[in-house]
């Protein structure tokens, strides 16, 4: 009878919560009642828009160089050619083409890593919060010890080993940051194993696997996106440091931190190469962290105290 | 004691682990000859190298060599520099530490100040416009800021050295690199960790009993919101040493990192791991000082 009632006592606590995110148009009130929140969304929205549609808006061939129309700078500025809105780099390729079409591999990289890195540490998370024990015990000593290498140097580690491409650094970015998820996950887990409910439908004889899956990850859920929108952010920085150090994308495929890295070369003659590749990858980054902090007040308020 | 004893004993299976990885990575994942010498290598040498590194034998015997190797510090030897490996990134780490030191220097310098005025001015214009500066210091990709300052301070202005090393001039531009993205964590920690105990009791107290604002920022709130920050900060070596790795790249700064970047482009797989250990020993260690700090600042700490 006690586990009943303790049981019923939660669903109706949940209950108004559920209903109150319900309503359909309460998310777009939501939303526009923040304004970083909109802006965030507005910023990543037009970054998609771009990554998917880039071939149509590059006025240029991104990778087709002109020696003729080499260095030169962006349209306002004397001397600029008003066909090359944001100038030409070193090879003479257009920087505003190069950097729509680089937005791709950002976010792909960024979106994909993400995805690798979130199932392995929800994994790896739900397994040592939910069996304990030795099981416990070394997932979190292999987490302590990720967390003791910086992750660029374990990116670099393992470029270094396997050569880079797109896939290395992909399965590199997810390889390393799984483990701020495994933390989260473990976290909550173990906060949720202990509740009444779960105790109780573990009581009526439920499978582990359903216990996970009915009781655990509806509870997760909502950290997990917010920690996952705004690692996005985190690993783009990561994918462009790589490819600036010439260890991440490689040429002839375009990427901003690429860019940054030609950029720096034709410093003292041509501020716009590393100029505009650089305030794509904040204003991405800018839009990621203002639509994941939004995400937080929304889905999960008891997170923002922190 | 007891208390250190124990994280001693917690770090070990660590670097345990942390051995374990970089063997699987370098020996199994790759082919550790091809790695080891050069490219102009011919099929005679990489046979010769694999009969006197054992790797004929069994894998499980090839890494307790190697983890016999590893505490005697042994990490092979560089084929570029023809020296131990591990002597090569000792020389190079004072001038890292040096850079991290003023980068942490840099960050207390403008994080304290701005943390603590947008607390007490919460919600106003100030407050908007520092959160909105550490938001921004955060979503600028730290070596991007980095050749911004070179363009700005360098090339523009000409006022500072565009690269290298010498002089308290060529510190500057790194340090501040490096700084402003410490800074931009550290601001708004200490925002909160300032709101959060602005909030208390003893902050009420202490404005009834008529003292000066300035007195209970300063002696009331102000050390006490420092406590969770001094150990944040030394949680952030890991931030700070991979933040140099970059840095060092983008202003020729002749570090550790510097080092390692090369290394890991000449796969000079000696170097790679030599640093990789100095460089979780680092920050294995500065997490036990911020350990052993927190619980001194704060006696009410106490782990069980």
């Amino acid at each position: 009878m006690y586990t009943q009632t303790e049981t019923e006592k939660d669903v109706s606590l949940k209950t108004p919560k559920a209903r109150k995110a319900s309503g359909r148009f309460k998310w777009i009130k939501l939303l526009l009642r923040s304004k970083t929140g909109t802006l965030g969304l507005v910023i990543v929205l037009a970054m998609v828009g771009m990554a998917v549609f880039a071939d149509m808006i590059a006025p240029f061939n991104p990778a087709e160089t002109d020696v003729v129309n080499r260095l030169l700078p962006p349209a306002w500025v004397e001397g600029g050619n008003p066909d090359y809105l944001l100038g030409t780099d070193n090879l003479g390729r257009d920087i505003l083409s190069r950097v729509i079409v680089g937005s791709r591999v950002s976010l792909l990289v960024g979106i994909s890593a993400v995805v690798l890195a979130g199932a392995i540490g929800l994994f790896l998370g739900l397994l040592a919060g939910f069996y304990g024990k030795w099981i416990d015990t070394v997932i979190m000593r292999t987490v302590d010890s990720f967390l003791a290498i910086p992750n660029i140097l374990f990116m670099l580690i393992v470029l270094a080993v396997i050569g880079p491409s797109l896939m290395t650094m992909i399965f590199a970015l997810g390889g390393t940051t799984w483990v701020v998820y495994a933390r989260m996950v473990r976290g909550e887990t173990l906060s949720v194993k202990e509740r009444d409910y779960v105790r109780s439908a573990r009581a009526v004889g439920a499978k582990d696997v359903r216990i996970i899956w009915q009781y655990i990850l509806p509870n997760i859920v909502s950290s997990f996106i917010v920690i996952a929108t705004l690692n996005v952010a985190t690993t783009i920085i990561l994918e462009s440091s790589l490819s600036f150090l010439g260890l991440g994308i490689q040429s002839p495929d375009v990427s901003w931190g690429l860019m940054l890295s030609d950029g720096r070369e034709y410093l003292a003659t041509s501020w716009w190469v590393a100029t505009f590749p650089g305030i794509a990858i904040t204003l991405t980054v800018l839009g990621i962290i203002f639509l994941g902090d939004w995400l937080r007040d929304v889905l999960d308020p008891k997170m923002k105290i922190k | 004691m007891k208390f250190l004893l124990r994280q001693i004993l917690r770090i070990i299976p660590v670097l345990f682990i942390i051995s374990l990885i970089v063997f699987l990575l370098v020996r199994v994942t790759g082919d550790p000859v091809s790695l080891m010498l050069p490219e102009t290598a011919t099929e005679q040498d990489k046979a010769e190298l694999r009969q006197s590194l054992g790797l004929n034998e069994p894998l499980y015997v090839q890494y307790f060599t190697y983890l016999g190797d590893l505490v005697t510090g042994d990490f092979g030897e560089s084929f570029r520099y023809n020296q131990p490996a591990l002597s090569i990134v000792l020389e190079r780490l004072p001038a890292s530490l040096e850079l991290a030191f003023f980068s942490m220097i840099i960050a207390i310098i403008i994080s304290i100040p701005l943390g603590v005025l947008s607390a007490i001015k919460r919600n106003s214009f100030i407050d908007l416009f520092i959160t909105g500066g550490a938001v921004l210091g955060k979503a600028m990709p730290n070596f991007w800021l980095g050749i911004m300052l070179i363009l700005v301070f360098a090339v523009q202005f000409n006022v500072l050295p565009v690269s290298g090393t010498g002089s308290i001039y060529h510190l500057i531009l790194p340090a501040i690199t490096l700084g402003t993205a410490i800074a931009a964590e550290m601001t708004r920690l200490i925002r909160s960790s300032m709101l959060e105990i602005l909030s208390q009791e003893y902050i009420r107290t202490a404005r009834s009993k008529g003292l000066i604002e300035a007195i209970v920022v300063n002696k009331h709130a102000l050390r006490n919101a420092l406590i969770p920050v001094v150990t944040i900060m030394a949680l952030q070596t890991a931030t700070l040493i991979g933040g140099t790795l970059i840095t060092e790249t983008v202003f020729s700064w002749p570090g550790m990192g510097q080092l390692l970047i090369q290394a890991v482009n000449l796969r000079d797989m000696a170097v790679v791991q030599a640093a990789t250990f100095v460089i979780a020993i680092l920050v294995i260690g500065s997490n036990l000082l911020a350990d052993l700090t927190y619980r001194y600042l704060d006696p009410r700490i106490k782990y069980d």
